[in-house]
């Protein structure tokens, strides 16, 4: 982490302090149908949105991207937007209506620096640094008082987005738990008095049981230990996507989950770097796709990053740090539409200080109206607890 | 209780400060626990591990070759496997060179050097007698972060730390960053090495028009693929070295700050074959962004690799750094959320003594913070597997065993996810999937070593001596067998802390 300023987290501790989170959770009582699923994908490293959904219709984007523009190959979408070559399987959403992309949204960060923008983004506070608990966390909280609710995140180490207070699980392939060692009771025992072991082994260990049950250990197949989530691959990807989906659609289930993919900072030589990166998110937005099967018409994905980048190509063939980015919104129900939020053009006078890509949709209220329409959480519980001192970021609703 | 705080005060340095107790390292560091630390410090900085004797302007020269060979092979119309798995940046694991092909055996080579770099530095990790000296020196790697998440700097990670970092660690802390951001393997990582200045001679001739593609500017043997880009700034290096190196990003700088920075830093870049010795760090006037800068307020006059030095000395001498990286030393080595007061003595300390880092570490010795006997610092997958094979006396017995481990527990090699290094704190390691695997890494180590254990409890009693709790006494004494008792010992609260 970077240093903290002192002022900045007084402020975010006191605005979470003043609320009941027990009242706050109560507050969202709308009952949802336990086969409602919400996974948010994070794509780390300043995703280059004008690359994910180049607006090739837009009359500046060729002067301002230069060699970098995408042409006749990219996928069209409508008469301003395509989608990069390597998203065929998200096309192929698009297509059938369930795909639909947000071409200019970010975090209320502007800062241009990736782990304050993750913090941000992930934390779903105003400010950076304001909270240690991530957004998706908060969210199992305020929807567990309709009933259990359980969350993942897929990966060998936990996503800020879904850590604190609330139990959540995580998962990656490895060697399944020798059943017949004593070790885990053993060390359950020894961790009884331990805030931070005793619940991660005991969860761990219930998850593990539910990978062999669901095969989602089978599915992630004899990748056992060789890749961690960095090191993504286009098939190790699809496995990560099969693999969550029979959690998902597991009895009992978790609702909610994450995951991460790596290496979207692509300050030279983007188009190649890019394109692979592009084509593993393309695979695990597939492997999810294809593993939910019929569960896939009550799931919403969301893929988001912590900022754009620069509008125009800096010298090296690449982008620098910017500010609004794409997000793909994914899922069976969604509603028909064209882009999600306002697109605020390339046009010289609309980039946001001359050089980024104009912020014209706020992240949380994107998120927030994903999780009213779909998951039934009450706004209250969104303005104050998910997303704090939010009341001001209108719900953007009617997406699914 | 004389001697009793001694021995926990022995317990503390070598198992919070050092890297774990090997058998005997508690008791004669108990008979004078700070003295033992302080010994450690030394001028010359840490010890370096084997890179197979290879600089990394050998290894650069490697990699130009596979890069060559690669383009030949796709020209043949045979690299399209080869072109993938290259820029995928990651080492396929359990792969066989096929001695036929060229572009495969320079893969394999490449792979073989990283895993090589990977299994001398655990092996001296999990071997010195300088456990404090060592943990010193992978902080300031960290901090320094460059990473094989990128393939070109696979080879190089080895390289950068015996070259650039470990010299440098109980030195001048200005010294130690020029020596980091001036390092190849730091150029290609936060892409300084393509940097240009806009209005440059070599921009100027190229924007004329009848230039070729980098022929100007020699560029560090790379094949331009984007045949219609201008030539011009990169600024991930200026803004890296402000947030994460230096000041941090409380620091007080401006977007405008690091595209300045950016221009001065134009110019430094890495030989090419116009050079006269190529794969090494060069400036080039030809690309340098002409004209003074203004940095935080301070005008720097023109001139060559002169400016961007001022600017880095002077970024090295702020008193933001100071608290920046102190704060994360305080982190590092004492809890989470570091005491303000411990901060503002190392801070102290820095500033009156020209950033010496040696004299920062002492501060660290001295700090009664830095003793308190509750172990809280959980650690990173790195540190556990370490310090595991140096409590059964063991050292791993081949890149793959590491890697495999390293992997599963999230922290792969050489391979942080980014250029912020990899996380100080418990929360992104403490996931739940991750006790698991540790427990699994534990039961596998204590099914190797276990049976050859004599007595658990004296190796539980040499592990972790005066912190060894009465319940985990009890726990492992109870165990059903050797391997049992190891893997319990192994996975007890206070050994996944220090």
């Amino acid at each position: 982490m970077n240093a903290l300023s002192p002022s900045r987290r007084v402020f975010g501790r006191g605005a979470l302090a003043g609320l009941s989170v027990t009242l706050l959770a109560r507050m969202s009582a709308a009952a949802v149908p336990a086969n409602r699923k919400f996974v948010v994908i994070i794509c780390r490293g300043g995703m280059d949105g004008l690359s994910v959904a180049p607006p090739v219709g837009d009359s500046d984007y060729h002067d301002l991207r230069g060699g970098l523009a995408l042409g006749d190959d990219a996928l069209k979408l409508d008469g301003t937007f395509a989608l990069n070559p390597a998203l065929t399987s998200v096309h192929a959403l698009a297509q059938a209506g369930e795909a639909r992309i947000a071409p200019a949204v970010a975090t209320p960060d502007r800062a241009r620096s990736h782990f304050e923008a993750q913090d941000v983004l992930e934390t779903g506070a105003a400010g950076v640094y304001a909270t240690t608990s991530g957004w998706l966390n908060r969210t199992v909280k305020a929807m567990s008082a309709a009933g259990k609710v359980e969350a993942i995140s897929v990966g060998p180490t936990a996503p800020l987005i879904l850590r604190g207070p609330a139990p959540a699980g995580s998962w990656s392939p490895g060697r399944s738990v020798d059943a017949e060692a004593r070790l885990p009771t053993l060390l359950q025992d020894l961790y009884k008095d331990d805030a931070l072991l005793g619940p991660a082994l005991a969860r761990g260990l219930q998850t593990e049981t539910m990978a062999r049950a669901t095969g989602a250990d089978a599915t992630a197949g004899g990748m056992a230990g060789l890749r961690p989530a960095a090191a993504q691959g286009r098939d190790v990807a699809r496995a990560m996507g099969l693999s969550l989906a029979d959690f998902l659609k597991a009895p009992g289930g978790p609702q909610l989950a994450a995951v991460s993919l790596d290496g979207f900072d692509t300050h030279a030589n983007q188009a190649g770097l890019l394109g692979q990166r592009l084509t593993n998110l393309d695979a695990l937005v597939d492997g999810l796709h294809t593993g939910l099967g019929p569960a896939w018409k009550n799931t919403v994905v969301l893929a988001v990053t912590e900022f754009g980048r620069t509008a125009r190509a800096n010298g090296t063939g690449g982008t620098d740090h910017g500010t609004a980015s794409t997000a793909l919104i994914l899922g069976g129900g969604l509603k028909s539409g064209g882009i999600v939020g306002d697109w605020p053009t390339l046009r010289r006078q609309a980039l946001f200080e001359d050089r980024d890509v104009y912020p014209a949709l706020d992240m949380r209220g994107l998120s927030k109206g994903l999780l009213i329409d779909h998951m039934g959480v009450d706004r209250r519980a969104l303005d104050t607890l998910v997303f704090p001192d939010s009341g001001a970021v209108k719900p953007l609703l009617g997406v699914v | 209780m004389v001697a009793s705080q001694r021995e926990l005060d022995g317990a503390i340095a070598v198992t919070r400060f050092g890297l774990g107790a090997k058998a005997g390292e508690i008791a004669a560091a108990s008979k004078d626990p700070r003295g033992s630390l302080r010994a450690q410090i030394r001028r010359e900085g840490a010890d370096t591990f084997a890179t197979g004797g290879e600089t990394s302007t050998q290894r650069l020269a490697e990699f130009r070759d596979y890069r060559r060979q690669r383009e030949m092979a796709k020209r043949d119309g045979e690299g399209k496997g080869g072109e993938g798995k290259g820029r995928d940046g990651q080492a396929k694991a359990g792969e066989t060179a096929d001695a036929a092909d060229p572009v495969k055996m320079a893969q394999q080579f490449i792979r073989q050097n990283a895993a090589g770099d990977v299994m001398a530095r655990t092996q001296l990790a999990t071997t010195t007698d300088a456990g404090f000296r060592e943990r010193w020196a992978l902080f300031w790697a960290n901090h320094f972060t460059v990473s094989a998440s990128k393939v070109q700097v696979a080879t190089l990670v080895g390289p950068f730390e015996n070259e650039a970092i470990r010299p440098n660690v109980f030195g001048r802390f200005a010294d130690l960053v020029g020596a980091a951001e001036t390092h190849p393997a730091m150029l290609l990582y936060l892409d300084q090495a393509q940097s240009v200045g806009p209005n440059s001679r070599a921009a100027e001739y190229l924007k004329r028009g009848d230039g070729r593609r980098g022929a100007a500017f020699g560029g560090p043997g790379v094949a331009d693929p984007q045949p219609r880009r201008t030539p011009g700034l990169n600024e991930n290096l200026a803004r890296e070295i402000m947030e994460l190196h230096t000041v941090g990003i409380d620091g007080g700088y401006s977007q405008a700050d690091v595209t300045e920075f950016a221009r001065a830093l134009t110019g430094l870049s890495i030989s090419g074959p116009r050079d006269p010795v190529q794969d090494q760090v060069v400036f080039r006037d030809t690309t340098h962004e002409p004209g003074a800068r203004t940095v935080m307020g301070v005008r720097y006059a023109p001139g060559d690799k002169s400016q961007a030095n001022a600017i880095l000395t002077d970024l090295a001498g702020k008193p933001a750094t100071a608290k920046f990286v102190c704060t994360k030393i305080a982190r590092h080595f004492v809890a989470d959320d570091p005491p303000p007061g411990l901060v503002a003595r190392l801070q102290k300390t820095w500033m009156a003594s020209g950033g010496d880092l040696g004299r920062v570490a002492e501060t660290l010795i001295d700090a009664p913070e830095a003793w308190s006997p509750q172990p809280v610092k959980f650690k990173t997958p790195y540190e556990f597997v370490v310090s595991s094979y140096r409590a059964v006396g063991e050292t791993p017995r081949g890149p793959g065993q590491v890697n495999q481990a390293l992997n599963a527990l999230g922290q792969r090699p050489f391979s942080a996810p980014s250029p912020k290094g990899w996380p100080d704190e418990a929360g992104p390691w403490a996931a739940s999937d991750a006790i698991v695997k540790r427990m699994q890494f534990a039961q596998a180590l204590a099914a190797t070593v276990g049976p050859n254990v004599q007595d658990p409890m004296q190796l539980a009693d040499a592990t972790l001596g005066a912190r060894l709790s009465p319940a985990a006494a009890l726990a492992i004494g109870r165990a059903e067998s050797r391997g049992e008792a190891v893997a319990l010992l192994l996975m007890t609260p206070e050994f996944q802390r220090r």
